[in-house]
């Protein structure tokens, strides 16, 4: 479903990926594991197309299709889904009204007719108790006020909706308190689909322990430098990245200047 | 008259003989006038020769140059009997009281089914056999102002609306004015009065429209007196063509214990300056003054308030916003005087820009004038840009770019949509803004 070959990509002049080399087939759920700035939300963030970056070498194909061609909005209604990090608050657009445009949106792409209102909470409804959404949720401007966890919760509630064929979670987990983060986790396992891929990125083992991914990959500086299944993730969490030569706590200026670019905005 | 030489510049000579021409012939249509009325328009026009067209090194015209208004040849304007079709924002069945080229059309008019203790129609009328000397120009400021001491000079006709004590009217009364091309530039000066009694309540809408291409100068004027509790709303939407010029000036006394909203969009015109001026002259008064602009290609908007707090315990919240895309300008110049006795003044002014493109220039200066010392006035402006980041996220849901520019506009405008009331004007608004820029 998903190739990636030689992925190098940067921001301003900070080189951040440095090759990266990645298959992920349907049906398949992947976790990509490293220290802060090494380089994971660069790659969740080049794959959903956020205009900040710059791809300067190697390439991406999502369904035989060059992924890097298509537009952010192309990318979605093909099938590709980003939970943010950080879920951008959009004061003055309801989350009912977004929500529809996007489902829309999507189902015009793939020929079908598309939801009005009611039909629409219809459709949400369950969808909302799965994550434990309150429907007044729905008529508040998106993200504007919410607590962390409910935000989070309303990037899994959108994936829930929209079904993407491939679900990227970046550092879904931080800041959930373990309640919240096992209603996350049961909420993407509910997707978990053969036709469906997704790729977990986080810095902790937390989430993988409720999201059992099938492969575990560790990201340092811009490369993937170990790849494995399950049990690499519990390696991680007893020995921490040190011994795969990962100095702890010690990140490559670049890609430190590259986060911090990222954040400031 | 012969001061106009001489204040004037050589090259606008013409131009002020087209308005003492026009004077001219106002006068001797209105020779059986009171004499009240014929003086009050000699001293007016007196008073424009005088003051002449406003120049950049007035502080309040920094800038706004009216050039374009000084140097054009305005022939007053045709009468049109055609009827026309009335702007989309006039619902078919509200009371309405029509102005075509600024004369009144009783055919286009509908002024049936309007309650007692309101009256409704041409000034003109009321002007031949009422008794508006104790109101007309007592308001408006034409000893200072330029284009007001113009229109009451040359003002012939406009919208006369007097509601009686504790009346409280359930439908909007709406105002249109509506301009359709002529040959040459034409030039038209309606005049308003409302007079809202004690204990009134009562929402009006003041609606300028014209048919594209349409080069025209509407100067209007417009006198509000809010009596005691009254509780009033006035609309204003100005969709003039996009060749036009408008100059206007809303200017509200309020008695104490009224309650004064002013909401005003404004889409049209090539050179526009907005003047909505509010004496709170009565302890306890209230007033909101809430407004959008929103422009392109080359227009001008230029808008200036001033929220004058005469009389203790007043309150007043004013909440601007401005949409520029293409090459456009604004200017927002809010004004707040607390008057030494108003003492216990509450004051809040915010106004928020949105630049969609970088050639976009905006102009906003909060001016605070406090002679009393217990007061509480704060004031904000901004001026951004999209949020690259929200754009970033609609359209990672699928959201096409335009669109999603669309949606975050839209958004940014919906507060000053959600201040207002009436339900069937912010529907039309929205659909509007929504539809013009899908």
């Amino acid at each position: 479903m998903l190739e990636i070959t030689n992925l190098h990509a940067k921001v301003e002049d900070n080189e951040i990926l440095r090759g990266i080399d990645l298959k992920v087939n349907a049906g398949e759920v992947h976790a990509i594991m490293g220290p802060n700035g090494s380089g994971k939300s660069t790659l969740a963030g080049v794959l959903a197309g956020r205009p900040i970056y710059e791809v300067t070498a190697g390439g991406v194909t999502y369904d035989g299709k060059d992924l890097l061609g298509l537009s952010p909005e192309d990318r979605a209604r093909e099938g590709l889904f980003l939970a943010f990090q950080y879920p951008v608050e959009i004061p003055g657009v309801s989350n009912m009204y977004f929500l529809r445009s996007a489902l829309n949106t999507g189902r015009r792409h793939r020929g079908l007719d598309e939801l009005d209102a009611m039909d629409f909470l219809r459709m949400v409804r369950g969808k909302m108790k799965l994550l434990g959404m309150d429907e007044s949720l729905m008529n508040r401007s998106v993200n504007e006020g919410f607590s962390g966890g409910e935000k989070k919760r309303n990037e899994i509630f959108q994936m829930a909706v929209l079904e993407p064929r491939l679900a990227i979670l970046d550092e879904t987990d931080s800041g959930l308190d373990i309640d919240a983060l096992k209603v996350v986790a049961e909420g993407v396992n509910a997707l978990r689909a053969p036709q469906r891929a997704i790729i977990v990125v986080t810095h902790y083992q937390r989430l993988i322990n409720y999201i059992v991914p099938d492969f575990v990959h560790v990201l340092y500086n811009g490369r993937i430098v170990k790849s494995g299944d399950r049990q690499l993730a519990l390696e991680l969490e007893q020995k921490g990245y040190g011994w795969l030569g990962i100095p702890n706590g010690t990140l490559s200026p670049a890609a430190v200047a590259g986060a911090e670019s990222v954040l400031a905005r | 008259m012969s001061g106009a030489t001489t204040t004037l510049s050589a090259g606008m000579l013409d131009q002020a003989d087209v308005y003492l021409a026009g004077f001219e012939a106002v006068e001797k249509r209105w020779a059986g006038a009171p004499g009240w009325l014929r003086e009050l328009r000699r001293g007016a026009m007196a008073r424009f020769t005088e003051l002449g067209f406003p120049t950049g090194k007035l502080e309040e015209w920094k800038f706004t140059s009216v050039a374009p208004i000084a140097r054009t040849r305005f022939h007053p304007a045709q009468p049109d009997s055609r009827p026309v079709r009335l702007p989309a924002a006039v619902p078919a069945g509200a009371p309405h009281v029509v102005f075509l080229n600024g004369r009144y059309s009783q055919a286009q008019s509908n002024l049936g089914g309007l309650p007692p203790g309101v009256r409704v129609g041409s000034l003109a009328e009321f002007l031949k056999n009422g008794r508006a000397e104790e109101h007309l120009a007592r308001y408006a400021a034409w000893r200072e102002e330029a284009f007001v001491a113009l229109n009451t000079a040359l003002a012939e006709d406009g919208a006369f609306i007097e509601i009686s004590r504790g009346t409280v009217l359930r439908e909007p009364i709406y105002m249109v004015f509506c301009s359709t091309p002529s040959g040459e530039p034409a030039m038209l000066h309606p005049r308003n009065l409302i007079l809202a009694g004690e204990a009134s309540q009562a929402a009006i809408v003041e609606v300028y429209a014209g048919d594209a291409g349409g080069n025209y100068f509407t100067n209007a004027v417009t006198e509000l007196l809010a009596g005691e509790t009254a509780v009033i709303e006035h609309y204003k939407l100005q969709q003039e063509s996009q060749e036009a010029f408008h100059v206007a000036t809303l200017q509200v006394r309020q008695q104490r214990s009224s309650n004064f909203a002013a909401h005003s969009v404004s889409l049209g015109g090539a050179l526009v300056r907005n003047n909505v001026n509010a004496v709170l002259d009565g302890d306890g008064a209230q007033c909101t003054l809430n407004g959008l602009y929103l422009v392109g290609g080359r227009q001008h908007v230029d808008t200036h308030t001033v929220l004058d707090h005469a009389k203790p315990h007043c309150g007043s919240r004013e909440y601007y916003k401005g949409i520029l895309d293409g090459r456009s300008s604004a200017v927002f110049n809010g004004g707040i005087v607390v008057r030494k006795d108003a003492q216990k003044t509450d004051a809040i002014q915010s106004n928020k820009n949105l630049l969609l493109s970088e050639d976009a220039v905006i102009n906003t200066k909060p001016q605070l004038q406090i002679w009393a010392d217990d007061v509480r006035c704060t004031h904000g402006a901004t001026i951004g840009q999209l949020d690259s980041e929200a754009l970033f996220y609609l359209r990672s849901r699928g959201i096409g770019h335009d669109r999603a520019r669309h949606l975050l506009t839209f958004a940014f405008a919906n507060d000053v949509l959600g201040r207002m009331k009436l339900e069937e004007l912010r529907a039309h608004l929205e659909r509007q803004m929504f539809a013009c820029r899908r």
